[in-house]
C-alpha cells in the first residue's frame, strides 16, 4: 500500500480557498459613506464661512477697521461692533472672576475631599443636570435673581447682571472640566506626597494642582470661548437690543460697567440679523466674521496655553 | 533622664488651616446646588403666578399669540418637536457617520486632520447658524427645492439646529465606540470578518447604549436651542399651529425669545410676560427628563465594561 | 461549512493508513522574521507544525511566542507597523502570497484569545456570527449545537442559548469562545494562553477539551505555564529573548522537539535553564 503523500489537489484546494481577494464592494461602499459624512460636515463649514466672507466683504473693503471701532448706529453704513466687543470682553472678565474659582473650588472639594455620601452624589448629579439646562433658562434665572431680585447690587440691566448670569451658566461645565482634570492626576502622586507627611491641602496645592493645571486652564479657556458666543441668556439679562444706545454722558469706565446699558457682540449680530432691510445683511455677516475671528483667537490661546504648560 | 513624650498630634495652626480650606471648597460645591434651587424657585414662583393669572382655557387656544392672551401650548410644543425632529434627521447620520469613521477607520494621521473639522463646527455660535439658516439655507437651498418656502420657516431652523448638534452627537458616540474593548474587534477579525462587518455588527451594537445617550443629548440640546429658531423660524408675534415645515412657526424657545425681546413694550393681556416663565419651566423639565434618561444609558454602557 | 481540506484527512483515517506514515505538516515555517517598524521582534524561526497534534510555544515574556502565533492567521496584518519576512506554508501554499486574502485565511485558521472575549450578544448569536458572515445557509441551530457540543458546553447552555454570553462564568465563556472559533469549521486552532485568566478547575477542563479537539483539529498553543505545555502538547517549541546587535530584545526559537524530550532531556542549555526555573 502506498503512503498517501500530500497530493497536489490538497494544495490546490487550499490555494483556491484562501486566494483571490474578492473585491469587497460592501466594504468600500461603507467606508465611502462614512467618510462622506465627515466631508459633508466639512462642506457645510466651508460654505458657511465662505458665505459670511462673501456677504460681509464689502463692509471691510469700504470701511476697513472702522467697522470694528464704530459704535452702534441706526444707519447700517455707519454701525460698528465696538460696543459689542467691549461688552463681551467685560462679560468674559466676570465669567473668569466668578466661575473659575467657584468651579475649580467645587471640583477640588468633590474630587479631593468629599466622601461618597448621598449629598456628594447629589451634588455631582446636580452638576451634570445643570450642564444640560438650556441657556435661555439661565437667562430666566439671571433676570429673576440678578436683574430684579438683587437689583440693589447689580443696578438691574447692567454688565454685572449679564456677567453673573453667564458665570452661572458656565459654572457646571467648569466644574466638570476641572473634575476631569483632577481625576486624571495619578493617585500614586498623592500617595507619595502623603507618604512624606504632607497634609491634604499641601498635597493639593503643591502636587495635584500643578499637574492638573494645564488641563484646567485649557478647559477654562474653551469654556470662555463658548460663553463668548452665548446670547440667549443675555436677552433676558438685559442686554440692549436696539440699533443705538450710548453711555450716559460724562461717565467713567466703572460707572459704565456698573450702571450703564450694555450689549455683547453676539447680541449685536442677533439684532442686525433680524432687521428686514437688506442693507443690514452685509454688516451682520461682517459682525459674524469679527466674532469668529475673536473666537479663533481665544481657541488659539487655549491651544497655546496647553502646549506651553505641558512642555514645562 | 526621661525623654519627652512623643507628640504625634500635629501643629494646631496647620490643622486649622486645613479645616478652613476644606470649608471654602465645600462652600463652592454647595453653591452649585444653590444655583439649581434658584433656577427652580425663580421659575416655579413666576410660573405659578402666571397660571393663577390666566384662565386655564387659554392654554388650549387657537394658536400662540401671547399679546392677545392666547397661550396654546400645543402650538409651541408641536413646533419645538418639528424643529427638533428635523435637527435629529440631520445630525444623526452625519454625527454617527463621522464618529464611526473617526473611531474605526481613521488612521492616527487622518484623525489629526479630520477631527478638528468637527471641533471647529462645535465652536460656531448659534447666532451664526441662525443667520446662515435664514440668509443662505432658505433662499439658496430650500427655495430651489421647495419653491413655496416662506422666508422664515421651521425647516431651515431645523437644519440649522441639526448642524449645531452634529459635533455633540459625534463626540459622545465616538467616545462610546472607542470605549469598546479592542479584544472584541480582535475576536471578530479572528473569525474572518472584514472591517465593515466588525464595525457594524460588533462595535456598533456593543456601543449602542452610549450611542443612544448621544442621540438623547442631541435631542435635548435641540429642544433647548433658542437663537437659531429666533432668527430663522419666524413668526415672532406668534403663530397658529403649523403642519407645513416650509412655513414659519413659534417654538417654545422662540416664544421665550420673543417675549424676552418685547418685554420692554409689553402691552398685552394678563400674563403675557409671565408666560415666559411657564414655558421656561416646561422646557426645563423636558430637557431635565431627557438628560436623566441619557445618564441612565451611559451608566448602563459603563457597567458593561 | 466545508473544510479547507476534506474531512477524509482526520486522525482516524490517518491511523488506518500505514503506521510508518508521518503525520502531514499543516504549517512549514521557513526563516520567519517579524519586525515592528525597525524593531526586530522575532528572528529566524523554522518550525513544522504537524496535523492533529498539539504544538506548544513556551518561553519567558517578550520572547515573541504570541507574535509568531499571530503570523499563522495573519492577525499581525492588523498592526500597521508589523512586517513579516520569510515563508509560512499552509498545506503547501504560501500564507503570505500576494493572492491570499487574510479574511479567508481566518475562516480556516481559528483563534482563541487570552481573556475570554465573547460578543455582547446571546450565546447563540456568538456562535452563529462566524458562519453567518461566511455565508452559511444551512441549519444554523444544528451548527450551533454541534459547535457547543464539541466545546463541551452544550449540556450547560442548551436551555439558555438566548441569554447574554456574559451570564456565563469565565471558564464557560472561554469554552464559548472555543465553540465560536470551531463553528467556522477551521482545521487549525490557535490558542493564545487560553487558560491564563481562568481558575485551576476551569483550566483543567480546557486542557481536557484540547485533548478531545486534537482528533479533529490541529492546535498551536502559546502558554507561559510550562507544566501545562508538558501536560497537553505533543511537540514543544522553546523561544527565548536575547539582545541583538542593535541592543534590541529579539525573540528566537531555541529548540523544537517532542514534548517528552524537551522536558526530560533538552538539547540546549538555555532550554534546560528555563525548564528548571533558573530564569523566566
Amino acid at each position: 500500500m502506498t503512503v498517501p503523500t500530500k497530493t497536489p489537489t490538497t494544495k490546490e484546494l487550499v490555494s483556491a480557498s484562501i486566494s483571490g481577494k474578492k473585491t469587497d464592494v460592501v466594504g468600500a461602499v461603507v467606508a465611502f459613506v462614512l467618510l462622506l459624512s465627515i466631508f459633508v460636515s466639512l462642506g457645510i463649514l466651508v460654505t458657511l464661512l465662505a458665505d459670511m466672507l462673501i456677504k460681509g466683504w464689502s463692509v471691510f473693503a469700504d470701511r476697513g477697521f472702522d467697522f470694528v471701532t464704530s459704535p452702534l448706529s441706526p444707519d447700517p453704513a455707519r454701525a460698528g461692533v465696538s460696543q459689542g466687543i467691549f461688552g463681551s470682553v467685560i462679560l468674559m472678565v466676570f465669567v473668569v472672576v466668578v466661575a473659575f474659582p467657584l468651579g475649580v473650588g467645587a471640583a477640588i472639594y468633590l474630587e479631593e475631599y468629599a466622601q461618597d455620601t448621598r449629598l456628594t452624589r447629589f451634588i455631582v448629579a446636580n452638576m451634570r443636570n445643570l450642564a444640560g439646562v438650556p441657556s435661555i433658562v439661565y437667562g430666566l434665572l439671571g433676570f429673576a435673581v440678578f436683574v430684579q431680585l438683587l437689583s440693589g447690587i447689580t443696578n438691574g440691566r447692567t454688565l454685572i447682571s449679564g456677567g453673573l448670569t453667564l458665570a452661572v451658566l458656565v459654572l457646571p461645565i467648569m466644574m466638570i472640566t476641572a473634575s476631569e482634570a483632577l481625576r486624571a492626576v495619578p493617585e500614586a502622586l498623592r500617595q507619595a506626597s502623603y507618604g512624606v507627611g504632607a497634609t491634604k491641602w499641601e498635597t493639593i496645592r503643591h502636587h495635584v494642582l500643578p499637574v492638573a493645571l494645564p488641563a484646567i486652564l485649557t478647559g477654562s479657556v474653551l469654556t470662555i470661548a463658548r460663553a463668548f458666543g452665548e446670547s440667549a441668556p443675555l436677552l433676558l439679562a438685559g442686554a440692549v437690543l436696539s440699533n443705538f444706545f450710548s453711555a450716559p454722558a460724562g461717565t467713567g469706565f466703572v460707572t459704565h460697567v456698573t450702571e450703564g446699558d450694555y450689549t455683547a457682540l453676539p447680541i449685536v449680530v442677533f439684532n442686525w440679523a433680524r432687521q428686514p432691510q437688506k442693507e443690514f445683511v452685509a454688516i451682520t455677516a461682517a459682525g459674524i466674521v469679527v466674532l469668529l475671528v475673536l473666537l479663533l483667537l481665544v481657541n488659539g490661546a487655549a491651544i497655546y496655553i496647553r502646549d506651553r504648560a505641558s512642555r514645562k | 533622664m526621661t525623654t519627652a513624650a512623643l507628640n504625634l498630634s500635629g501643629d494646631p495652626k496647620r490643622k486649622r488651616r486645613e479645616r478652613r480650606v476644606r470649608t471654602v471648597f465645600q462652600a463652592a460645591a454647595v453653591f452649585s446646588v444653590v444655583v439649581s434651587a434658584a433656577i427652580v424657585l425663580s421659575l416655579i414662583g413666576r410660573a405659578i403666578g402666571y397660571l393663577l393669572e390666566i384662565d386655564l382655557s387659554q392654554l388650549w387656544a387657537d394658536g400662540w399669540f401671547p399679546r392677545r392672551g392666547r397661550f396654546d401650548l400645543r402650538t409651541i410644543v408641536w413646533h419645538t418637536l418639528v424643529v427638533s425632529a428635523i435637527a435629529m434627521l440631520v445630525a444623526t447620520p452625519l454625527g454617527l457617520g463621522a464618529s464611526m469613521y473617526l473611531s474605526e477607520y481613521a488612521s492616527p494621521r487622518a484623525r489629526r486632520i479630520l477631527k478638528p473639522i468637527i471641533e471647529v463646527l462645535a465652536g460656531i455660535p448659534s447666532v451664526v447658524l441662525g443667520f446662515f439658516a435664514l440668509k443662505f439655507i432658505t433662499p439658496n437651498v430650500l427655495s430651489t427645492f421647495f419653491p413655496g418656502t416662506q422666508q422664515s420657516n421651521l425647516l431651515a431652523a431645523g437644519i440649522g439646529v441639526g448642524i449645531l448638534i452634529i459635533p455633540l452627537v459625534a463626540s459622545v458616540s465616538e467616545d462610546a465606540m472607542r470605549a469598546v474593548p479592542s479584544s472584541l474587534r480582535e475576536a471578530s477579525y479572528g473569525l474572518g470578518a472584514q472591517k465593515w462587518r466588525t464595525s457594524l455588527s460588533v462595535v456598533f451594537p456593543a456601543a449602542l447604549s452610549g450611542i443612544v445617550a448621544s442621540l438623547i443629548l442631541g435631542l435635548s440640546r435641540a429642544i433647548g436651542e433658542t437663537m437659531v429658531v429666533a432668527i430663522a423660524a419666524g413668526a415672532t408675534g406668534g403663530s397658529l399651529l403649523q403642519v407645513n415645515p416650509l412655513n414659519g412657526g413659534q417654538t417654545m424657545t422662540g416664544a421665550m425669545a420673543s417675549l424676552a425681546i418685547g418685554s420692554d413694550q409689553v402691552v398685552g393681556e394678563a400674563g403675557t410676560f409671565d408666560s415666559l416663565f411657564f414655558v421656561g419651566l416646561l422646557l426645563f423639565f423636558m430637557t431635565l427628563g431627557l438628560n436623566i434618561m441619557s445618564e441612565r444609558f451611559v451608566k448602563r454602557f459603563r457597567q458593561r465594561y | 461549512m466545508n473544510r479547507i481540506v476534506p474531512q477524509s484527512e482526520t486522525a482516524d483515517d490517518a491511523a488506518a493508513s500505514p503506521p510508518q506514515a508521518e503525520a502531514a505538516a499543516v504549517f512549514e515555517v521557513q526563516d520567519l522574521n517579524v519586525f515592528y517598524s525597525d524593531f526586530h521582534a522575532v528572528r529566524d524561526v523554522n518550525i513544522d507544525v504537524k496535523e492533529h497534534e498539539i504544538t506548544a510555544f513556551i518561553g519567558p515574556s517578550g520572547c515573541g511566542k504570541s507574535t509568531v502565533l499571530r503570523c499563522f492567521n495573519r492577525m499581525n496584518d492588523l498592526i500597521e507597523t508589523a512586517r513579516v519576512e520569510g515563508r509560512i506554508n499552509y498545506h503547501g501554499v504560501d500564507l503570505y502570497g500576494a493572492e491570499v486574502d487574510p479574511v479567508q485565511v481566518r475562516r480556516h485558521i481559528g483563534m482563541v484569545f487570552q481573556k475570554p472575549n465573547p460578543f455582547p450578544k446571546s450565546i447563540y448569536d456568538n456562535i452563529a456570527f462566524g458562519p453567518r458572515i461566511a455565508g452559511f445557509s444551512g441549519n444554523m441551530d444544528e451548527l450551533v449545537e454541534s459547535s457547543l457540543e464539541r466545546a463541551a458546553l452544550w449540556d450547560e447552555v442548551k436551555d439558555i442559548q438566548d441569554q447574554s454570553a456574559f451570564a456565563l462564568s469565565g471558564g464557560q465563556q472561554q469554552r464559548l469562545c472555543i465553540a465560536r472559533a470551531i463553528a467556522t469549521n477551521p482545521d487549525v486552532l490557535l490558542m493564545d494562553e487560553p487558560a491564563s485568566a481562568l481558575d485551576p478547575i476551569a483550566t483543567l477542563r480546557i486542557e481536557e477539551l484540547m485533548h478531545e479537539l486534537k482528533n479533529e483539529y490541529t492546535i498551536i498553543i502559546v502558554t507561559h505555564n510550562m507544566q501545562q505545555a508538558a501536560r497537553v502538547s505533543d511537540r514543544t517549541a522553546f523561544f527565548n529573548v536575547s539582545l541583538n546587535e542593535k541592543g534590541q530584545r529579539t525573540g528566537q526559537l531555541v529548540e523544537f522537539d517532542e514534548t517528552g524530550r524537551i522536558f526530560t532531556n533538552p538539547a540546549e542549555e538555555a532550554t534546560e535553564d528555563y525548564i528548571t526555573g533558573r530564569f523566566g
